[in-house]
């Protein structure tokens, strides 16, 4: 009888030994101190590992005494960016420095995840060579900077030249109006039956990609706007809105892009530099700046022709109005999290993972536009693709997410329209209506601006 | 004596104290969190990430000018009925009935054969499923060598395939319940019932079915609950796509909670998610007392 109780008591009491031990967090001493860095890394995506390994060590033969763990996500970029999250909501699992979005970098301020950098950041001499975009990227509405761009990318028409040719379109293209674009398309088809002419993503799967490459690009060449930024109010009922849905309907109805169902297949960007554009099954498509590392030697699907048979050109405004083009901008940041034990080894972390050796090393490998002028002015960031200057000429026209904290969601309504549209399930203005609704359940009529 | 007898009766309870209070960490309490939680604004991210205020049922009310919930609440049963209630349950037991007359290696054979989708680990199964379905997979592989052209099955009938794909992983379950209960059935009882004249039909109407109904019972509420549940299979194959057209509660749920980092909104459909579970096993459980009449 007494038998099982005392097991019991044994049982318990290891247990509860098992829990303090592991509650108990380990003071981190002098001498000893840790480093924990959290960034993203996928099998085509491995230039920010290579950054962090090199930073890591020169970083530790720098600081006897502290060691860099390195805990890369393994994640395309909306699980690591809930991943992220996650880990940021605790003390005990938030990290220290960490690869941050630019478009989440305000709402994540507003949490208080990130620590304000300003301090920092004037003591840094190589702050300076910053450009103000950059500078920019990471400044949250109270006006301090709280992230560090690692780099930043524009977005383009990406199209290869012997599939326009053998439709008999002069290369290098660049189309002045949305109607041009169809036009080329058309004759492509008309070449070739079996080519898509001109992908431009759309639903949900593509996430991001859907509005950054493709329904910003037709959005912000229109005479209507996502968000007012002197209101700080999301647009409804806009004319542009349809327009745009109406574009993309066009191109998938007339099947210029790939098939509804290939769009709405979260890889399908794996196919576009993969297959169809190396193989010439594809005549353009809209895409970003970090292109070329897909196709660069070491990068996930060599090309060796790339620079050759493919072209770079603005994308056009809808009928051609000023300013000519459009273009679309984001990138990622280094930050610091706020409860950090060791900002300042944190940010000496980030400074040696910034400095212009590792800066050019990533800006040429994973593609990025630089943000510092030294690696601007570099050679080898300069010969780094045949493209650097066409992409870093798009800077001129391009524009940025307004990123508050309702992005995501105003992201997903327009998500949610594009596939509404392809899958032939709503009509443009159907959509464009049904997004209007979305909105304002979901930020509030407040938050809104009827056009 | 008589005083003894209390204490030594609470005595017999301790061996499984570590296991209720188990559950109580690790399944109550995250239950009873997420159900707080769907009062307030949780937020993964902005202003109420660390903050959140109580909201009191704004959540709730949410949820019913949400166009995208009913839907969801609908596909959510209509997958439950489909795949467990009709199909894991009923082809389990037929397969576990054939199986009892069937040779010992044609048993073996289907038995190991149905087992093989049970005992993969659900992500496995999920992408097996995926390879399966998907345009340029094995259906319409095997399509094309008959001459027939296929469609994206997952882009098509998304439902159909999640449904046939939850059969397949889950059928072994129901035929294992079902072959054990059959395995119980006194064959006097039958061959009683056959020297009367009674036909196989009205045999397995009238004394095979009432006889095994507790492990019906059972097994219903078990698969029921399991496919309630399922998550993994589903965000593999069409991630609820496309256009939400297979949407079930969970991946509502999951959307809500992680991708808009809307924490609140998600725990509350969770919320419904259990009561549409208590739902069918309050159903069940009365399936079971009426055993007992």
């Amino acid at each position: 009888m007494h038998r099982p109780a005392r097991l019991l008591v044994a049982l318990l009491s290891a247990t509860v030994l098992l829990a303090t031990s592991a509650c108990s967090p380990e003071q981190p001493l002098a001498e000893n101190r840790t480093l924990k860095i959290v960034y993203q890394k996928t099998d085509s995506f491995t230039a920010l590992d290579t950054l962090f390994k090199d930073a890591k060590k020169d970083f530790e033969s720098a600081n006897q005494g502290t060691t860099v763990v390195l805990q890369p996500i393994e994640a395309n970029d909306d699980d690591y960016g809930t991943k992220l999250a996650l880990a940021l909501r605790s003390e005990e699992t938030a990290p220290d420095v960490f690869y941050e979005d630019t478009f989440k970098v305000r709402s994540d301020v507003d949490a208080g995840y990130l620590l304000r950098l300003d301090s920092y950041l004037e003591k840094w001499d190589d702050w300076k060579t910053y450009n103000e975009a950059a500078k920019a990227a990471g400044t949250a509405d109270d006006g301090g900077i709280y992230a560090v761009p690692l780099g930043t990318d524009t977005r383009g028409i990406w199209y290869n030249k012997k599939v326009l040719q053998k439709a008999g379109i002069a290369v290098p293209w660049q189309p002045r109006t949305w109607d041009e674009i169809l036009e080329a398309a058309r004759r492509m088809k008309a070449a070739d039956p079996s080519v898509v002419p001109f992908n431009m993503y759309a639903g949900k799967a593509s996430g991001e990609g859907t509005v950054m490459q493709s329904f910003y690009e037709l959005l912000y060449g229109t005479d209507s706007e996502l968000y007012d930024q002197q209101e700080k109010k999301w647009v409804v009922g806009s004319q542009g809105f349809t327009d745009s849905l109406a574009f993309l309907k066009t191109l998938y109805d007339e099947k210029l892009a790939v098939t509804p169902a290939e769009a709405l297949d979260a890889n399908v960007w794996k196919k576009v530099f993969g297959e169809w554009l190396p193989q010439g099954k594809m005549g353009a498509v809209v895409e970003g700046s970090y292109a070329p590392s897909f196709w660069q030697k070491g990068g996930s699907y060599e090309w060796a022709g790339y620079s050759e048979d493919m072209g770079v050109a603005k994308f056009p405004t809808q009928r051609g109005q000023e300013p000519g083009g459009v273009s679309m901008s984001g990138g990622w940041t280094l930050a610091i999290g706020a409860d950090s034990k060791n900002p300042d080894q944190a940010f000496q972390f980030l400074a040696t993972a910034l400095n212009k050796k590792n800066s050019l090393a990533f800006t040429v490998a994973s593609s990025q536009i630089a943000v510092r002028s030294d690696v601007a002015a570099e050679p080898d960031y300069l010969a780094a693709n045949p493209f650097v200057k066409d992409v870093s000429d798009l800077v001129s026209v391009t524009h940025y997410r307004p990123a508050t904290a309702d992005y995501p969601r105003i992201s997903a309504a327009v998500q949610v329209a594009t596939e509404a549209v392809i899958t032939g399930k709503l009509s443009p203005q159907e959509a464009a209506e049904q997004y209007d609704k979305t909105i304002r359940d979901q930020v509030g009529d407040a938050k809104v601006l009827q056009k | 004596m008589s005083a003894r007898k209390p204490a030594r009766q609470h005595l017999r309870l301790l061996p499984v104290v570590p296991s209720v209070l188990l559950l109580l960490l690790f399944l109550a309490a995250p239950v009873l969190w997420s159900f707080h939680a769907s009062f307030t604004n949780a937020a993964l991210t902005g202003r109420n990430a660390r903050n959140p205020v109580w909201t009191g049922v704004d959540n709730y009310a949410r949820l019913l000018t949400d166009s995208a919930f009913p839907a969801s609440v609908v596909l959510t049963v209509v997958f439950v009925v489909a795949s467990a209630i009709v199909g894991q349950n009923l082809l389990g037991l037929l397969i576990a009935g054939l199986m009892t007359r069937a040779r010992k290696p044609v048993s073996a054979f289907v038995g190991t054969a149905v087992v093989a989708a049970w005992v993969l680990p659900e992500i496995v199964a999920a992408f097996a499923a995926y390879a399966y379905f998907s345009k340029d997979g094995t259906l319409n592989q095997l399509l094309a060598a008959v001459g027939w052209a296929g469609t994206d099955w997952l882009y098509t009938f998304p439902m159909v395939a999640v449904v046939l794909a939850n059969i397949w992983r889950g059928t072994a379950f129901s035929m294992l319940v079902y072959r054990a209960a059959l395995a119980d059935v006194p064959q006097d009882i039958s061959e009683a019932a056959l020297m009367d004249g009674a036909s196989g039909r009205q045999r397995l109407v009238f004394i095979t079915l009432p006889l095994i109904r507790s492990s019906i019972a059972t097994n219903l509420m078990l698969v029921t609950l399991q496919t309630l549940a399922v998550f993994t299979l589903i965000w593999v194959m069409t991630a609820g796509g496309p256009s939400n057209t297979s949407t079930t509660l969970p991946v509502l749920a999951y959307q809500e909670a992680f991708k808009f980092g809307d924490i609140g909104y998600g725990t509350a459909i969770a919320s419904v998610l259990i009561v549409l579970g208590l739902v069918f096993g309050i159903a069940y459980v009365r399936l079971l007392k009426g055993e007992h009449r």
